[in-house]
């Protein structure tokens, strides 16, 4: 039996020495057994130096039994020999060792995609590099090759994607990200300002500002070992659920467009508008940016707020569920999204997908319920929405069902919210940037973002400075589902498999 | 009465998309843009210079002229109403059908002229709809030929001043399929749709993305004036039911058209790609039985 710590999430850091160090030959014995089951999936996994020592920290999640189980194994730091490869068995480790092997040159023999994953070149085969990116390949004399990109033409992001095509229908895609090196990571490191870093962590990616901002908040709480006032959870909670609801909205709104459904697409933007407009009402800034901090909040709730909130999010659900109910029976939409880019519950396992999109294929990954924190750990007991078809229109009625069941516990939220502080003069404190946090210690933050499950890792030095930030976008492991779904559709399709996912770019170039 | 049938013609061709975009826009709730803002628009491509790639050869650029040119030619056979059009012979729709195709043609090779994979994708589906559509429109026209005992548009319409009461559903129904075929050339939603962004769906829009300027002009009024024709024959087909006069058959075709394209653009998704074919075969399919329809009708085995 090997060792882990175990924690969960709501419990104060971890002390660096208190987490078991095992063999390399015992965690992939380990892990290979553990991952087999679709109960555990990687919350991360990762490389750090520690003078002439590489650490590799994993936290495994259970979705059972609301554990968080960390583990890790150390390297002499010159020591190059190969491990073998935990991507072999369960592909979804690529994304993390990937990144291990392009940081630090560790190798991982018969890894069975060996490809750069953000960097701009592989750091032990420099040849190898984002301008030749080995894109995959298939010979024949019928098929052809679309290549999509490297910039996004709408969003003017960065990515590429490689098609390869017989007529019509794909046969493969492959998509190659990686080429905005921002190193945010770094910048978390190199400055002690806790206000630029929490602004930072807004900035991660912007559609998630609010959940990226608590997860960060979250992991600096767990490190200053200060209790938060209660009323924070409350209004973090409601945070992330109007995020969730603009976001879903606006994806409502998007397949809508791409289908070239003009009332659903003029009707969700309308009610996007109009739940950013409500955050942007609460805190000044239609993304929730200044909205979370850690031990307190600039924007206090106020009953005038609470009741503007909850009267508008009233609204908001009213008119959204025509919309979903229009789109539910308009016999055009359903032969659109029904049956469309499915990916079955077994692949999506496999790859370890999370959120929403895991949630359509029937793999029930919500952090909420599994590993609840804050309000989700006491007011709300969450029952995620799953679905088992796996196709475009799952996803957006996961989606669809999502919003109103959002808007159902803001409601909540906000009349506990009332009831227990409107009263109190002062409802909550200003935000603390100075709080000393634990040396030597490992935090993480671990939130359900709209996307799907976010998750920041902080590490401290002896002195209490953070030495390292690992960051983890939901979109990191999604971008295989959508590699996926595509396999066998038309090439026509491929715009709305995506935006079924709507994964992120930046969120995966950190 | 000749130059007022090509003045009829083109007012319908700048009409209709904008009520087209009227439409839309009211169902949408919004107040829209102008009436005639595709006119201002048009007016900056022409005022445009062009950037050619450095892939493409000749080809690519007489193009956009060969489909202006086929689509103005094409319009010059159609009668509006009762006028007489500038261009007419016997078997002249058969000309009218066939100028088309050699727009649709000269545009197909263009795009894969510039080599593009987008470009290439749009060209076969354009040419096999083209292909799929062709039936439909043959045996329209056939239909309407085998009721008028001519075959030049300007003499049918004249003799449709004879038409039987009896014919009306024939009519009717030939302007129904007539405008379906509307959709599938003009690439409207929901075959194709003119307002999407994304390259791997589209059809013809897909075909004109390396045109700027004074070409990009050239296909969109060459795209107004086939929609105005296709949109006019229709006309010309219910209006010879009613009474058969230059200023009903206008009135029809920028209604029926504009109504009809900018109420299923608001309130209908685009077609599967692959379901397109089906789409259009179903339209060829409705054109065989209402030429059948109208064979039976004209044996006289009922009446």
């Amino acid at each position: 039996m090997m060792k882990y710590y175990i924690t969960d999430n709501t419990a104060a850091s971890v002390l660096l020495e208190e987490i078991p160090e095992v063999s390399y030959a015992d965690f992939y014995a380990d892990l290979s057994e553990k991952l087999a089951d679709p109960r555990y999936h990687l919350a991360h996994y990762f490389a750090l130096p520690q003078g002439d020592r590489m650490v590799f920290y994993c936290l495994l999640l259970d979705d059972n039994s609301s554990q968080v189980m960390i583990t890790s194994y150390a390297l002499n730091y010159y020591d190059d020999t190969e491990l073998p490869s935990l991507t072999a068995l369960h592909p979804q480790v690529h994304p993390f060792e990937r990144d291990i092997t392009e940081r630090y040159g560790v190798r991982f023999g018969n890894m069975p995609w060996p490809k750069p994953l953000r960097f701009p070149f592989d750091r032990y085969d420099r040849n190898s590099s984002m301008d030749n990116f080995p894109f995959y390949k298939m010979e024949g004399k019928s098929l052809h090759e679309v290549n999509v990109g490297p910039i996004h033409a709408g969003i003017i992001e960065p990515g590429a994607f490689r098609f390869i095509c017989s007529g019509e229908q794909v046969l493969h895609l492959e998509i190659a990200l990686g080429y905005q090196h921002r190193g945010v990571e770094q910048a978390f490191v190199s400055t002690n300002n806790r206000l630029r870093q929490i602004c930072l962590a807004e900035a991660i990616a912007g559609d998630s500002a609010i959940a990226h901002a608590t997860a960060f908040a979250e992991a600096i709480e767990k490190l200053s070992g200060q209790d938060r006032p209660v009323q924070l959870d409350c209004e973090r909670g409601v945070a992330l659920e109007l995020e969730r609801m603009a976001m879903q909205i606006a994806d409502t709104g998007a397949l809508s467009m791409d289908v070239g459904y003009q009332l659903g697409q003029v009707a969700c933007e309308a009610l996007r508008t109009m739940t950013i407009n409500t955050t942007q009402a609460w805190c000044g800034n239609r993304f929730g940016k200044g909205l979370i901090r850690p031990h307190g909040t600039n924007h206090p709730l106020t009953t005038q707020k609470s009741e503007m909130i909850r009267r508008n999010v009233a609204e908001i659900a009213r008119r959204y569920d025509e919309v979903r109910q229009d789109i539910k029976s308009s016999p055009s939409l359903l032969a659109r999204f029904e049956e469309c880019g499915i990916v079955a519950r077994d692949q999506m396992a496999a790859i370890g997908g999370v959120g929403q999109a895991a949630r359509a294929s029937g793999v029930c990954r919500d952090i909420r319920t599994s590993h609840p924190w804050g309000v989700y750990a006491q007011d709300i007991s969450h029952k995620p929405i799953t679905k088992t078809q796996g196709d475009v229109m799952a996803r957006l009625m996961v989606r669809s069902r999502e919003i109103l069941q959002s808007a159902g516990y803001i409601d909540r939220l906000l009349s506990i919210y009332d009831q227990k502080y409107a009263s109190e003069l002062s409802p909550c404190d200003k935000p603390d940037y100075t709080a000393p946090l634990s040396a030597s210690s490992l935090a993480f933050g671990l939130v359900e973002g709209w996307r799907g499950e976010i998750c920041h890792v902080l590490v401290t030095d002896a002195e209490g400075k953070i030495a390292a930030s690992r960051i983890k976008d939901p979109s990191l492991h999604n971008w295989m589902a959508l590699a996926l779904a595509v396999r066998g559709e038309g090439i026509s399709d491929f715009p709305i498999c995506n935006k079924s996912f709507n994964l992120s770019y930046c969120g995966n170039d950190l | 009465m000749t130059i007022l049938n090509i003045i009829l013609l083109l007012v319908v061709a700048v009409t209709i998309p904008g009520l087209i975009n009227r439409t839309r826009a009211r169902l949408a709730g919004r107040n829209g843009i102008r009436f005639m803002q595709h006119l201002y628009d048009l007016r900056l491509l022409l005022r445009k210079g062009a950037v050619y790639s450095t892939t493409t050869s000749a080809l690519f650029r007489i193009a956009p002229s060969i489909y202006l040119a086929a689509a103005i030619v094409a319009s010059l056979f159609i009668p509006v109403g009762n006028l007489s059009p500038l261009i007419s012979f016997d078997g002249d729709l058969i000309a009218f059908a066939y100028t088309l195709a050699l727009g649709r043609v000269a545009l197909v090779l263009a795009a894969m002229d510039t080599g593009s994979s987008f470009e290439g994708m749009g060209a076969s589906r354009e040419a096999l709809y083209g292909a799929l559509v062709e039936p439909a429109l043959m045996l329209i026209f056939a239909t309407l030929a085998l009721l008028s005992g001519c075959t030049s548009f300007a003499d049918i319409f004249a003799a449709g001043a004879t038409f039987d009461l009896r014919y009306a559903i024939v009519l009717l129904l030939a302007a129904y399929v007539l405008v379906k075929i509307v959709f599938t050339e003009s690439g409207r939603v929901p075959v194709d749709d003119p307002r999407t962004h994304l390259e791997l769906t589209m059809i013809h829009e897909v075909m004109c993305l390396d045109y700027c300027g004074v070409d990009l002009a050239m296909i969109k009024m060459a795209g107004w004036l086939k929609t105005a024709s296709l949109a006019m024959l229709a006309a010309n087909a219910v209006a010879a039911m009613i009474q058969l006069c230059w200023w009903l058959a206008v009135l029809l075709a920028v209604l029926i058209t504009g109504l009809a394209i900018g109420i299923v653009e608001s309130t209908q998704a685009r077609n599967k790609l692959m379901r397109n074919t089906t789409f259009i075969l179903a339209i060829a399919t409705m054109a065989a039985l209402v030429f059948f329809t109208g064979y039976l009708l004209q044996l006289k085995l009922v009446f």
